[in-house]
């Protein structure tokens, strides 16, 4: 089996688009979580093949997008120090923070790397003793584990001049945050497919249980969008509401248990800050007491100054599902992936550039 | 310490002699070179194109090719997409101290064979040596000149309504065959780059129609950056449809892992050719004779609406728009 070109054969996508016509009847509102979905429906042009009845709205789920601004002025900080080393994955060279980037500070003179993994970020500490590494510890749980196997790692080994930024974020407690705000109406979830491979399903049976709301958790392949979206139709018209896996070539239902063993023995969960919507309860990982020595915000003395939001930027509405890219005068006219004024244009797995790079709202 | 390139090799005195006899006339000598002037002088008639290139490629050697292959190659397909035959290259290195001397002569030697192949001479060079850090292992400078054939009229601005748009075979190997093989990236894979010679193809669809309209190499920034050139220059639309792209399921895996689309992945041996509708099955056929088009195929027309863009037909049927890449590819975090 392919597992690329299979999931994206236009015959089989036209007989599970023409099943979601004949099923879907009610009006419903779904929204996709996870950014790689976003760029899937965009790159393939999915709300075009969809009926008149299913709205789909982008949700919060960019890692890079959610960052608050608080927390890269203290990684900007932190390159700032002349002995720290800054390994980071690429996505986030580009993000303005209040007032600079790191793509910025990089050309100023500060020790910024790019790494592809938390490997080439500990062999960096090797090869420098007498620098310290700072991991940026971003993303969701996809990522979390291995930035705690490579803490294990480094303690196992006593490398001593290893830390990390602990950005991370969970997904559940952001999902929890949005539905009671209230602020969107939404009808079905499509729950994200990488973050449920490590967590599995059974974290998100509280939104089908709490608030009735169907959820299914999808692949990134056109296919397995439009699979999602026929389940969640098929519950929403037999009034169900379950969580279901239309991505079971790579989600179990209770996850990936290794990973999750690795994230709880060095994390354990913290209010965090999400951009637009504010300090989430739980919805973060700190390093535990026994790993604090690794926590680079404890061993610098750093002092990131007042954070300050870019005007007119509605980035943080666009993430809670309130507000699209189309409705931000910014956008395509001071804010483009050349000039991105907020993180949602800079990431690849942005609204901003989704709607930016595949022309949504156009006729073709 | 005589087995490195030194940067008393670039000063001029007997190193910089020794390195020009000893590593580079012994493969490269032509009746230009062994003269020692200081440029070659030649006679031309005709209408002349005039082409330069600088490669920089990391690593200098990777899977199907090298950075001496890569300039000949380069400089060659830049003549043949004005529809030019290629005649006389300049080669220039600036070469990092330290390099070692049997990597530079395994690279001349990779650009003795390219020469030959492609039937040009390298007809005047410049050595220099820099600093460790001062430049990357090796950069090649080149230049190139040939004649265009009477009645032979391509430039990126004749596209118009109606012609076909003709692409030579896979997208993106070359760029995923060099992330491949760099360091911190390193993955692996059977794929080698498409880094090729044109000059032939060109040729023998020259042959099958002069009326070829636009010739374009998709190098760095892709087929989608080509197309949206050809576009913005000619001031007409390009319609092209997903599904008759070919792309190895290698490259798609290799762009998934990476996060990268293989529309905006460097190619090194493949061409767009924009031509009259009534033209295209005959190009077609010409270019699948030979072995660097034996994929092509048609992949979209040209039209008169939204001019400046390109739009593609999803597999889902849906159309967007697809535009030039921004900044460089950055692998994504989740």
């Amino acid at each position: 089996m392919k597992f690329i070109t299979e999931f994206r054969r236009s015959e089989l996508a036209e007989g599970v688009i023409s099943q979601i016509h004949r099923k879907s009847k009610t009006q419903a509102r779904f929204m996709e979580f996870c950014g790689g979905h976003t760029v899937t429906i965009f790159r393939y042009g999915i709300r075009q093949v969809l009926p008149k009845t299913i709205e789909m709205v982008s949700g919060p789920g960019c890692p890079v997008c959610v960052t608050a601004n608080i927390e890269l002025d203290k990684a900007i900080a932190l390159a700032r120090i002349p002995e720290v080393i800054i390994a980071t994955f690429g996505d986030m060279l580009k993000v303005p923070s209040s007032y600079s980037s790191l793509q910025e500070v990089k050309a100023d003179g500060a020790d910024v790397r790019m790494v592809y993994s938390t490997i080439d970020a500990i062999n960096l500490a090797k090869q420098n003793p007498a620098k310290s590494v700072v991991f940026l510890g971003i993303g969701f749980e996809t990522t979390a584990p291995i930035v705690a196997a490579s803490l294990l790692q480094a303690e196992e080994e006593g490398l001593r001049n290893y830390y990390i930024l602990s950005m991370h974020k969970v997904c559940p407690p952001a999902i929890r945050a949005i539905l009671n705000s209230g602020e969107v109406k939404l009808h079905g979830l499509i729950c994200p497919g990488h973050v449920s491979t490590i967590i599995g399903s059974y974290p998100w049976e509280f939104i089908a249980r709490d608030y009735s709301i169907p959820c299914v958790v999808s692949g990134f392949e056109p296919l397995d969008v439009l699979q999602c979206v026929y389940m969640l139709v098929a519950q929403i018209e037999n009034g169900e509401s379950k969580v279901e896996i239309a991505y079971r070539r790579g989600v179990r239902p209770e996850g990936n248990q290794q990973a999750l063993k690795f994230m709880e023995q060095v994390f354990e969960p913290c209010p965090a800050q999400w951009r637009g919507m504010g300090e989430v309860p739980d919805s973060g990982l700190k390093l535990k007491r026994k790993y604090q020595h690794f926590d680079a915000e404890l061993a610098f003395d750093i002092d990131p100054g007042p954070t300050h939001e870019p005007k007119g930027c509605i980035c943080g509405d666009i993430l809670r599902g309130v507000k699209t890219p189309l409705d931000c005068q910014l956008f395509g006219k001071v804010c483009t992936p050349e000039y991105p004024v907020g993180p949602c244009m800079v990431s690849s797995e942005g609204s901003c550039s989704a709607y930016y790079l595949y022309g949504e709202g156009f006729e073709g | 310490m005589k087995d490195k390139i030194l940067l008393a090799h670039g000063s001029g005195g007997k190193l910089a002699h020794e390195l020009i006899e000893k590593n580079f006339l012994k493969a490269l000598a032509n009746p230009f070179l062994v003269k020692w002037d200081d440029s070659a002088v030649f006679h031309l008639s005709g209408r002349v194109a005039f082409t330069t290139d600088s490669y920089v490629v990391n690593p200098i050697f990777f899977p199907g090719g090298d950075i001496g292959k890569l300039a000949v190659y380069g400089t060659v397909n830049d003549l043949a997409m004005s529809g030019a035959k290629p005649l006389y290259l300049s080669l220039s290195f600036i070469i990092e101290e330290g390099l070692p001397q049997s990597e530079l002569n395994e690279i001349v030697d990779s650009i003795q064979k390219a020469t030959q192949e492609t039937r040009v001479e390298i007809v005047t060079g410049d050595t220099k040596v820099v600093h460790r850090g001062s430049a990357d292992k090796l950069f090649i400078n080149t230049a190139g000149v040939g004649i265009i054939p009477d009645g032979v009229d391509i430039s990126g601005s004749n596209a118009s309504p109606g012609d076909k748009v003709i692409l030579s075979g896979t997208i993106g190997d070359h760029g995923i065959a060099v992330l491949s093989q760099r360091e911190g990236l390193s993955f692996s894979t059977q794929l080698e780059s498409d880094c090729a010679p044109l000059g032939s193809l060109v040729a023998e669809m020259l042959a099958a129609s002069p009326n070829i309209h636009c010739l374009r190499d998709p190098t760095r920034g892709g087929l989608t950056t080509t197309l949206n050139e050809l576009a913005k220059q000619s001031k007409v639309s390009i319609r092209i449809e997903e599904e008759k792209i070919p792309v190895r399921e290698e490259v798609l895996g290799a762009c998934e892992m990476l996060g990268f689309d293989p529309l905006y992945v460097a190619n090194e041996g493949k061409l767009v050719a924009i031509v009259l509708p009534e033209d295209a099955d005959k190009v077609l056929k010409a270019m699948r004779e030979n072995h660097y088009g034996k994929d092509a195929t048609i992949i979209g027309e040209v039209t008169a609406e939204h001019p400046g863009r390109v739009v593609m037909k999803t597999c889902l049927g849906a159309s967007r728009i697809i535009d030039m890449l921004v900044g460089d590819l950055l692998p994504r975090i989740c």
